[in-house]
């Protein structure tokens, strides 16, 4: 997804662009994930701007592109269960709301306006009218589409072509090199293995995520609903299993039920014990759920980087390199900004967003 | 309830397994989604079996009354637990060993545990349909599914048959009709005669399956069903329900050959090409799987999975005889080898010998029996593909041809082809062929839809009180 914005937005940006992938188009974590587009998990910080600028980017799009790539702006609710959670939830609203987010306090007595089928006894929640969906397979290959850019799938990256100065300048292919003077590595969760073959360091892991999917259902989940704890999930460090639940409908009928985070490497294996913490998580928001089958799951290994930020900007350590990869579980909503952003330093303009925070060079200074 | 070793599946597999492990001594519970035992085979209809006086046919007879009675003398004795009806959903690997869960019940919604120390997954195979104009019209249906309807709690299918697509099942499903009082107009085989010649001697060391194929044809013959070799099905026909079908012949690259399309009418049409293994169970314990052939097993039965074997078609798709050897050398082996004991398998030599004959014989038939190579260019883009999610197959080409998609997974997601109730188990060849790229096996660790609240809830009970 990180790769096909990038490719979209500098190709409008006049730049001659070839996007190479080792697999078909949306073959990585893009086509193993949801496609939620959210302000509302997100601390005031970069990567609420980040996601602010990527929004504004989808709605441009979604006029162009919309309907072909399932595109909702359908908002969020957050609900809290207990009186502690939601004294939490409504005081990162607020910081929100200073931010630049729309946040809205909704009682515990209007939760059922928003969604009917909610569970009785929760203590209260927020609206979130900006965050949106999309089907991020096809967001990815409609972008690609647009983009024009020159699709050389099926291709592997295995080197990174510098001049005797140190410069880049293209990439080795398994199927021949593709010279440029510009190489950005959006290779998601094998993003360290690209910046490797520059002689980079890029700490980037995989935290892996299983979705479980019910069978289609005539439309009764009406926003993205998620407990007030998957805020923590998503920024906890930690390596055990998170299963907060977040569930929402999808315009083909299926409900995805979310999302687990746990770090066990790229370990494939079905988890039952984390797709019963996930159904448990989801019958308690929506008890009509403990009728409906799940179908299936999706797995994926979101990119992680230690601090949670992604890396977006050129790398130092090897002048014409610029990474753009380490969103974690957010990188098709922060996909359009980062894209805009690599095309404008491209460009050799300033970027539209301070991108200090996101430098890829960060964590070998720490170490220093 | 607790078991020394749980089989999935009371086809010929499952039965001989749990068979020859019982009279070892080992605790069975024998796990089956029918409501008896037999599996695809033996649960046909006696009329498709019980042609008294053709004597290859006669001895499956024989061995379906000795498994059977074998069976029954084993739960008599409390050796042999068979639930019926219970649908496995998925195979958990726990740190005290295997569990079982299944959903029984009218409406598949009540959970069961089992916990093994060692399963078979004896699952057999389903049926491949490929697509082709007109396939979803009511009144197509697979050759197996024709063949249930003859059981006698659905009514005789009506009118004419055409049996058509291509696999040694379709002439004991077409002499299966005709035996039992169907007008079956034609037998339609994309294989020819010529495809037989090149693999004579591969099919002459089988004698058996060689007569068993004679008798059938001749049977055929007797009820003036007309066989059509290399011919296949273009379309089949009708506004709200199937009224015809056109049939062509074949040239040598596959292709219809002009000026011999004709039209047959007929009220239902049979079709299959071939079958698949079951893997889904296998796939989500991690066992290995060979692409599409199926799950992966040494000389033992056994997975590369420790305490998980696997026979029968699940394991490759080679016939009823095939299923009974692989099962009775898997129960031997589980029964050795739940005893702490390494088997001994020159005690199975016989055995062994066939079940190596009858594999030759399923490859030499794998030769024999494809889809015309360009099946594929007959499915016009209005052809739905795949049902569940109405996706057609100019959907599938656009996938490719404009969106970048490269394989059978990135087909499923921009198109939703495989998406649907049946979790791609039907279409998936279909769309593969249409798509271009190599068919991938269904795969989800759900082998069955589950509820929620299933799900959510960790087993109390271990296994039916019942029993
Ligand atoms: C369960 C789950 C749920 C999620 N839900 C959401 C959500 O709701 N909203 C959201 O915004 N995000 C979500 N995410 C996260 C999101 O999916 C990822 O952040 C995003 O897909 C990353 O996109 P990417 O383009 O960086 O990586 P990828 O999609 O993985 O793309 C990287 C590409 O690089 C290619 N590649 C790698 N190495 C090489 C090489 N050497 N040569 C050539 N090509 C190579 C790969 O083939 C791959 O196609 C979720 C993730 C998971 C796992
Ligand atoms: C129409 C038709 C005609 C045939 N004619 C012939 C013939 O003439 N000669 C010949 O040799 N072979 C024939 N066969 C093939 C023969 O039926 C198979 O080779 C044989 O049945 C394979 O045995 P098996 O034990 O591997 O699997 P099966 O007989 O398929 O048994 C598998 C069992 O597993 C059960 N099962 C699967 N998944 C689950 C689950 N998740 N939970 C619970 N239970 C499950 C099924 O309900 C089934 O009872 C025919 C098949 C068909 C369909």
């Amino acid at each position: 997804m990180v790769g096909a914005a990038c490719a979209l937005y500098a190709a409008r940006a006049g730049l001659d662009v070839a996007l190479v992938d080792r697999g078909p188009v949306a073959g990585g974590t893009t086509g193993a994930g949801e496609g939620n587009l959210l302000v509302s998990d997100k601390e005031p910080g970069p990567e609420l701007e980040l996601a602010l600028l990527s929004l504004r980017l989808w709605d441009e799009l979604a006029d162009e592109l919309g309907p072909a790539v399932e595109y909702e702006p359908k908002g969020g609710v957050v609900v809290a269960s207990a009186p502690e959670g939601l004294a939490a939830l409504e005081g990162l609203a607020a910081e929100q709301r200073a931010a630049g987010v729309e946040a809205v306090d909704v009682p515990a007595n209007r939760l059922r306006d928003l969604e009917p089928h909610l569970a009785p006894g929760l203590t209260g929640g927020v609206l979130y009218p900006q965050d949106r969906q999309v089907m991020p397979a096809l967001a990815a290959a409609h972008l690609v589409r647009a983009s024009r850019a020159r699709l050389l799938t099926g291709r592997t990256v295995t080197g990174v072509l510098r001049t005797r100065q140190g410069a880049v300048r293209g990439v080795r292919t398994d199927r021949g090199d593709v010279h440029a003077p510009a190489v950005v590595n959006a290779a998601g969760t094998w993003s360290g293995e690209v910046a490797a073959l520059a002689g980079v360091t890029l700490p980037v892991l995989p935290r892996r995520g299983f979705v479980l999917v019910t069978e289609p259902l005539p439309p009764r989940v009406r926003h993205k609903v998620y407990a007030a704890d998957y805020v923590a999930d998503v920024a906890s460090d930690s390596a055990a299993l998170q299963t907060s639940p977040v569930v929402e409908g999808t315009a083909a009928g299926p409900v995805l039920i979310g999302a687990s985070r746990e770090r066990v490497g790229f370990d494939r294996s079905f988890s039952l014990p984390v797709a019963r913490a996930l159904a448990a998580g989801a019958t308690r928001l929506f008890p009509f759920l403990e009728q409906v089958r799940a179908m299936r799951t999706y797995l994926g290994f979101r990119p992680y980087m230690p601090d949670h930020l992604p890396a977006v900007g050129p790398d130092p350590r090897a002048p014409g390199l610029y990474h753009a990869c380490g969103h974690e579980g957010a990188g098709i909503g922060l996909s359009t900004g980062t894209g805009h952003l690599i095309a404008q330093i491209l460009g050799g303009g300033r970027p539209e967003l301070d991108l200090t925070p996101f430098r890829p060079e960060r964590f070998e200074q720490e170490a220093v | 309830m607790p078991t020394d070793l749980a089989v999935i599946g009371a086809g010929p597999a499952g039965l001989a397994a749990s068979i020859a492990a019982a009279a070892r001594g080992v605790r069975v519970t024998l796990v089956d989604a029918a409501p008896s035992a037999g599996g695809q085979f033996y649960r046909q209809p006696a009329t498709g079996l019980g042609a008294r006086r053709a004597q290859a046919l006669h001895h499956q007879w024989r061995t379906w009354t000795r498994l059977r009675e074998g069976l029954d003398r084993h739960i008599a004795a409390g050796r042999v637990t068979h639930l019926t009806d219970h649908h496995v959903w998925n195979v958990e690997r726990t740190s005290t060993g295997l569990t079982v869960h299944a959903l029984s019940g009218p409406e598949q919604e009540t959970p069961v545990a089992v916990r093994a120390d060692a399963v078979l997954l004896a699952t057999g195979g389903y049926e491949r349909v490929l697509p082709f104009p007109g396939w979803t019209l009511p009144g197509v249906l697979t050759a197996g599914g024709a063949q249930a309807m003859l059981k006698g709690t659905l009514v005789v299918p009506g009118g004419r048959v055409v049996v058509a697509g291509t696999g040694p099942l379709l002439l004991p499903v077409a002499t299966g009709l005709a035996a039992a009082g169907v007008a079956v107009a034609a037998l339609v085989e994309s294989a020819g005669p010529e495809d037989f010649a090149r693999h004579a001697g591969a099919l002459a060391a089988q004698p058996g399956k060689a007569v068993e194929g004679a008798l059938y044809t001749a049977r055929l013959l007797r009820h003036r069903v007309r066989i059509l070799p290399r011919h296949t099905v273009l379309e089949a026909h009708g506004d709200d329900r199937l009224e015809a079908v056109t049939v062509a012949a074949l040239d040598p690259a596959g292709r219809p050959r002009p000026g011999t399309a004709r039209r047959i009418p007929c009220d239902t049409l049979a079709v299959g090409h071939g079958m698949l293994p079951h893997t889904e169970l296998a796939d989500t314990l991690g066992c290995r799987i060979d692409g599409v052939a199926g799950v992966a097993v040494d000389d033992e039965q056994r997975t590369d999975v420790p305490g998980v074997w696997a026979a029968g078609e699940a394991t490759g798709i080679g016939g009823a005889a095939l299923a009974l050897a692989e099962g009775h050398i898997a129960g031997r082996s589980i029964a050795a080898r739940l005893s702490g004991t390494a088997p001994d398998p020159r005690q199975w030599e016989r055995v062994a010998r066939s079940r190596a004959a009858l594999r030759r014989f399923s490859t030499t038939l794998d030769g024999v029996y494809a889809p015309p190579a360009h099946w594929a260019d007959q499915v016009d883009d209005a052809t739905v593909v795949c049902r569940c999610e109405e996706v057609r197959a100019g959907t599938v080409r656009e996938a490719v041809g404009r969106l970048g998609a490269g394989d059978l997974r990135t087909v499923k997601l921009l198109t939703r082809a495989g998406m649907g109730w049946c979790q791609g188990r039907i279409c998936t060849p279909g769309v593969a062929g249409v798509a271009g790229c190599a068919p991938t096996a269904a795969r989800s660790p759900f082998a069955r839809p589950v509820p929620l609240d299933v799900l959510a809830r960790e087993p109390l009970q271990e296994g039916p009180d019942a029993c």
